[in-house]
């Protein structure tokens, strides 16, 4: 068990998501850096869909009750256990009693905890992912019990580092497919979407993140249709909206590009304040 | 009509999107359902989910796919091939409504818009059977069809952050009820005692795209006893197969 001693920002519990009950307009939601998370539980040798913590910046701290290993990807934020710094992307065996510490951020907005076997919070609906409404709580909150498994048999060498590239954190291009209503656009308004240094506005969420900049636009709503994690729509009103994984599984505004999954995963780490680039590419 | 002109797009590594005219129309409704049907029936491994809207279908796959041409090939010749024998029943599900202005914050709003009395408001939201299209924006929220014209009123000006779950609204042409506290434009006019999202159910929603609702008006003394005769899983909502 894990006990959280003070929780940060916004702590929830994630695996890869819920599938299969989108045609009852329930969400996948997931990881939001979907990269990290994955790198979490491979240095674990844990199961792909196995659950983690995503802390998004920083100040939490755990008293971790059980005998486990631990792995810590994603943002840096400066991780401690027993006010010892420890290294991220590496495995960190975990005594009984153990006290872990997040702080300040030094790059990234996301990092995520694993444990050996994964949080064994609540299965609802095929995840555990947090997801208001649908699970009983919807983030971490101080005195929260996290259930874990023991894991005693912790030689530090039967699990692996990894080094990770930088280009995840500090590139601000974003990759993009044309959407589906990408052609309803005039060309000056495809050269605003390849030219503009967008910014990210401080509506930014696991639901979506804003952009401050306009694009003049007189296209107006569609039929309503079926959006995904990563849909990039324009609102009549010329704002632009960047789905993310706890997004609706319907909308209502042309969906002009969609970001590849590494992108989804490079703008989870992305937040507030922070510009970058779409870039168009083809899958064909 | 049919077979309508469909056209396929790629939509992002993972799904493909399938579009029909831009029309709410039941003929293309029973279309889509057709077609979504025989897709599900075909057990494709790789397809984690096939949602509907008014006029599409998005097939989202498991991983990336590998060759989009084939996929949709695979896609095109399941659309030609005749329907399953074996279908799904429809029901028209009974939804009581308590219309009262306690829970109808716009009731009176609707009616000097819309140059109604209120009685007339609930005479005429409680006669359609509605077509349930598809179900989106909030997990259990159905997008319903056949809302009489007179009763059509745009969205509020400015959205209310909180909208109580069950409460019954009108936003454009469409009728709706929300299923989960959430914020929302629509105008509200009731709410309903029913739950139409349950995680604790194997079927989460009892809906589904192709049934028909009807809104069956009660009072707020009903509205209590029905809340409370869910409360200890003694209520069953009334339904009807309606097969053709």
């Amino acid at each position: 068990m894990i006990k959280v001693l003070s929780s940060g920002f916004f702590n929830t519990i994630q695996d890869l998501g819920r599938f299969g009950y989108g045609e009852l307009g329930v969400p996948v939601s997931g990881a939001m850096d979907m990269f990290s998370t994955n790198l979490a539980n491979s240095i674990l040798k844990n199961d792909a869909n196995d659950a983690v913590l995503e802390i998004t910046l920083g100040k939490t701290k755990l008293l971790i009750d059980e005998q486990t290993v631990i792995s810590i990807t994603g943002a840096d934020f400066s991780p401690k256990i027993n006010g010892v710094n420890v290294p991220l992307n590496t495995a960190l065996i975990i005594q009984k009693g153990d006290i872990l510490t997040f702080h300040n951020a030094r790059y990234g907005v996301r990092c995520y905890l694993a444990v050996k076997g994964g949080f064994q919070t609540d299965i609802v609906l095929g995840s555990r992912s947090f997801y208001k409404d649908l699970t009983t709580q919807n983030n971490i909150k101080k005195n929260d019990k996290l259930p874990i498994n023991l894991f005693s048999n912790n030689k530090k060498k039967t699990f692996s580092s990894v080094k990770i590239n930088s280009i995840h954190f500090s590139s601000n291009t974003i990759e993009v497919y044309t959407g589906p209503e990408y052609d309803l656009l005039s060309d000056s308004q495809k050269d605003q979407f390849s030219d503009v240094l967008f910014t990210i506005s401080k509506e930014n969420s696991r639901m979506g993140y804003r952009l401050n900049e306009h694009i003049e636009n007189d296209l107006g709503s569609l039929l309503t249709s079926c959006v995904l994690p990563g849909t990039v729509q324009l609102t009549p009103s010329g704002k632009i909206i960047i789905l993310m994984r706890d997004c609706q599984v319907t909308g209502g505004y042309p969906r002009i590009l969609q970001l590849t999954e590494n992108a989804i995963n490079k703008l989870a780490q992305k937040s507030t304040g922070d510009t970058f680039k779409f870039k168009i590419v083809s899958l064909d | 009509m049919r077979p309508y002109k469909l056209t396929y797009k790629r939509y992002g590594e993972r799904a493909i999107l399938i579009e029909w005219p831009p029309q709410i129309d039941e003929n293309i409704l029973e279309d889509i359902i057709n077609f979504k049907n025989k897709i599900v029936n075909y057990n494709i491994k790789v397809i984690v989910d096939v949602i509907n809207t008014y006029n599409s279908l998005t097939i989202i796959y498991y991983t990336t796919i590998d060759n989009i041409y084939n996929e949709i090939l695979t896609l095109k010749s399941i659309y030609k091939e005749v329907a399953a024998l074996e279908q799904e029943n429809n029901y028209c599900w009974y939804i009581p409504v308590c219309y009262d202005e306690y829970f109808g914050h716009d009731l009176k709003e609707v009616s000097a818009k819309n140059k109604l009395p209120i009685d007339e408001i609930i005479a005429l939201h409680s006669s359609p059977l509605y077509t349930v299209f598809f179900i989106g924006f909030l997990p259990g929220f159905l997008y319903l069809g056949g809302l009489p014209k007179r009763l059509n009123l745009k969205r509020r000006s400015t959205p209310r952050l909180l909208v109580e779950k069950g409460s019954v609204g009108i936003g454009g042409a469409q009728t709706g009820v929300y299923s989960m506290q959430s914020a929302g434009g629509w105008n509200i006019i009731g709410k309903s005692p029913i739950p139409f999202f349950d995680v604790s159910k194997e079927n989460p929603c009892f809906a589904k795209a192709g049934d028909k609702i009807k809104f069956v008006p009660i009072s707020l003394r009903e509205f209590k006893k029905i809340e409370v005769e869910i409360a200890i899983d003694f209520y069953k909502i009334k339904n009807q197969i309606i097969n053709d």
